[in-house]
């Protein structure tokens, strides 16, 4: 008899923190902000040149991915739009370019089979590699993907260009469907391997999840949260871009 | 002395229970998104996790059942009992996919994040529920947290034939399992998946744990006694933890990154799941060596009333595993539709141990009842002991 009193106790209190929980979570909401740890943004990998090209006063970005690289009739609003205005800003001597190839729904060894044409077409200095996410969807063999990324970025480095991985983004509703872990360890992996900085969208986002920044769970269908979301990313990697590059205002002399 | 020896009838290893129902605990939270909760389970302190106890616990208690029931009444009739029990846990299996099937559709339906318009390509998949879902049926197209039935289906389904061999020579079998192990290691054998892939857990490699465990089951734990009551192994097995758990931390302390030399990390990464790396069965060994001689058999705190909600998930461990797997959908739909807080979140798994502890006790109770009308009838009432195995 005294445990199921005891139970009742415990279900009771059960409904009361459930109800705690809810209203807790509603106003988490409300705090704005994006600020990411330094960890996340900070390498010891360098981007030498990058060093160089900022210093003759002209940098080419290329930003090659896949769907999440964009947002749906708004370019302008995109992250790689938001890096080229960033780095504008925090490097007003600077003339810096940003350039975008989407290659929608093409796996990581699909892509890596363009970059030598697309590197003597396009010449930049900087390649953001954004992959994983398509790999990942269609659960392709992590050690396929592997071999792909070792050989997408030694193709870009024989090009002679600086490159900069991003990883998936934190996608928390598509959790249970899509297993994204190995494919953000095997990036990892090469990033190590070739000395290479990694932008760890993954955890950036999961950052701002876990600090309510965002409320990624969000069904919304609007654009709006995309959008912001896009210009925190833009912003989070020119903080790296120019750490790599040791172009801060520290580190410049 | 017999190739296999079994302990007096009807002594039940609580420790079993134990360490299989914390590992049915441990899954269920790894399975929700990260939370406060999740700290608080091994993966986050070495390099096994709760699959490798869960699996070798099987191995174990598959072996003492269905080796008693061998000697007793022969290969075929206890080979007929456990495709029965291969059986319900396909059956198992099938049910959690359709729930899956009706929550990812639900999904697909009403979720229109423009933030996440690639992630959605998962859904492609409904567009040709005739090739999907017969590949799931095949055991081929596995949606993620559905790797560990399959596993357990092949398994059990080689069972039979472990056991005739472990019947013949115990030693051998285990050293033809090692073998097995290796040279899937070499030749790189897997099973390959839909629609792309393998097999997320290598039946060829984990067999390895699941015929040590039945080893173990059949007089090979008391053979080792030896070893395992030395004071070399045990520190060995505290060196290694210690060190596995060093690695660890530099994963969620990346600021640590840098303290590791190169060399090891090239040497040692990945660390793959998988096939069963050496380091993970190697990690399983040392925390189970030291488990075995810090916790002896008769350990009052065994019949303790604060261990029982875990004792008893462990002895039905299928029920509670597909619940388990189950509440976890239902958790992250619940995180998903309702909120994404951190109290939520901890809520949740709180709760969903909650109600895997009542489910065990209800079906502790049923099973007592049922036994107790069948034994008034004369019929030899013999619940599983292994919890089903």
């Amino acid at each position: 008899m005294k445990s199921r009193a005891r139970a009742v106790v415990g279900l009771t209190v059960l409904s009361g923190l459930l109800a705690m929980a809810i209203g807790s979570a509603r106003a988490e909401e409300s705090s704005q902000g994006c600020d990411v740890p330094s960890y996340l943004v900070t390498t010891e990998s360098s981007l030498s040149r990058v060093t160089e090209a900022a210093k003759s006063g002209r940098l080419d970005i290329l930003v090659i991915g896949s769907r999440s690289s964009t947002i749906n009739a708004s370019e302008a609003s995109a992250y790689p739009a938001r890096l080229q205005a960033a780095l504008l800003e925090k490097l007003p001597s600077v003339e810096v370019n940003v350039a975008v190839e989407i290659q929608v729904k093409k796996t990581a060894e699909e892509t890596a089979g363009s970059f030598v044409k697309l590197m003597e077409a396009k010449r930049p200095t900087l390649v953001v590699w954004q992959t994983g996410t398509v790999d990942a969807v269609r659960s392709i063999d992590p050690d396929e993907f592997r071999n792909a990324l070792d050989e997408g970025v030694a193709a870009l480095q024989n090009a002679g260009v600086d490159v900069v991985l991003m990883n998936p983004q934190y996608s928390p509703r598509t959790e249970t469907m899509i297993s994204v872990p190995p494919y953000l360890d095997s990036m990892r992996v090469i990033a190590q391997k070739y000395d290479v900085p990694l932008f760890d969208r993954f955890a950036i986002m999961h950052q701002w999840s876990d600090a309510g920044d965002f409320d990624l769970f969000s069904a919304f269908h609007g654009v709006d949260l995309a959008k912001r979301v896009h210009d925190c990313l833009g912003r989070a990697l020119s903080a790296l871009v120019i750490d790599a590059a040791h172009l801060g205002p520290t580190q410049q002399n | 002395m017999p190739a296999i020896s079994f302990p007096p009838a009807g002594e039940r290893e609580l420790r079993l229970d134990l360490f299989r129902g914390l590992a049915l605990w441990l899954i269920f939270i790894d399975h929700l998104p990260p939370n406060l909760l999740t700290w608080f389970t091994i993966r986050n302190y070495g390099f096994s996790d709760a699959t490798e106890i869960f699996i070798f616990i099987s191995g174990y208690t598959a072996a003492f059942v269905y080796g008693r029931a061998m000697i007793d009444s022969g290969v075929v009739v206890a080979s007929a009992r456990v495709l029965r029990r291969v059986w319900q846990i396909y059956v198992a299996h099938v049910f959690l996919f359709t729930i899956f099937l009706a929550e990812i559709s639900y999904v697909a339906t009403s979720f229109e994040n423009p933030l996440y318009t690639e992630e959605m390509g998962i859904m492609d998949f409904l567009k040709q529920p005739d090739v999907t879902i017969v590949q799931a049926l095949l055991l081929r197209f596995r949606p993620v947290n559905m790797d560990v039935l399959p596993l357990y289906i092949m398994l059990m389904l080689f069972l039979p034939l472990i056991l005739a061999l472990m019947k013949w020579k115990a030693d051998v079998t285990l050293a033809l399992s090692v073998l097995l192990y290796a040279l899937t290691w070499h030749y790189d054998w897997y099973l390959s998946a839909y629609p792309n892939g393998y097999w997320a857990f290598n039946p060829l490699a984990w067999q390895l744990l699941f015929v040590f465990g039945a080893w173990c089951a059949l007089g090979g734990a008391r053979r080792m006694s030896g070893v395992l009551s030395s004071p070399i192994t045990l520190w060995i097995s505290f060196a290694y933890l210690f060190a596995a758990f060093c690695v660890t931390l530099t994963w969620y302390l990346p600021q640590l990154g840098h303290l590791m030399p190169r060399r090891i990390e090239q040497w040692m990464y990945p660390i793959d799941k998988t096939d069963l790396d050496v380091l993970r069965f190697a990690h399983f060994l040392a925390l189970a060596a030291v488990t075995v001689r810090f916790l002896p058999k008769n350990w009052p705190g065994l019949k303790s009333p604060w261990l029982r909600p875990l004792i008893l998930c462990g002895q039905h461990s299928l029920e509670i595993f597909c619940l388990g797997v189950f509440l976890a959908f239902a958790g992250h739909f619940v995180l998903a539709e309702v909120s994404g807080g951190a109290a939520m979140h901890f809520l949740i798994s709180i709760s969903g141990i909650l109600i895997m502890w009542a489910v065990a006790w209800v079906i502790s109770w049923y099973k007592n009842v049922a036994d107790k009308s069948a034994s008034r009838k004369g019929a030899g009432g013999n619940a599983d002991l292994a919890g089903g195995g």
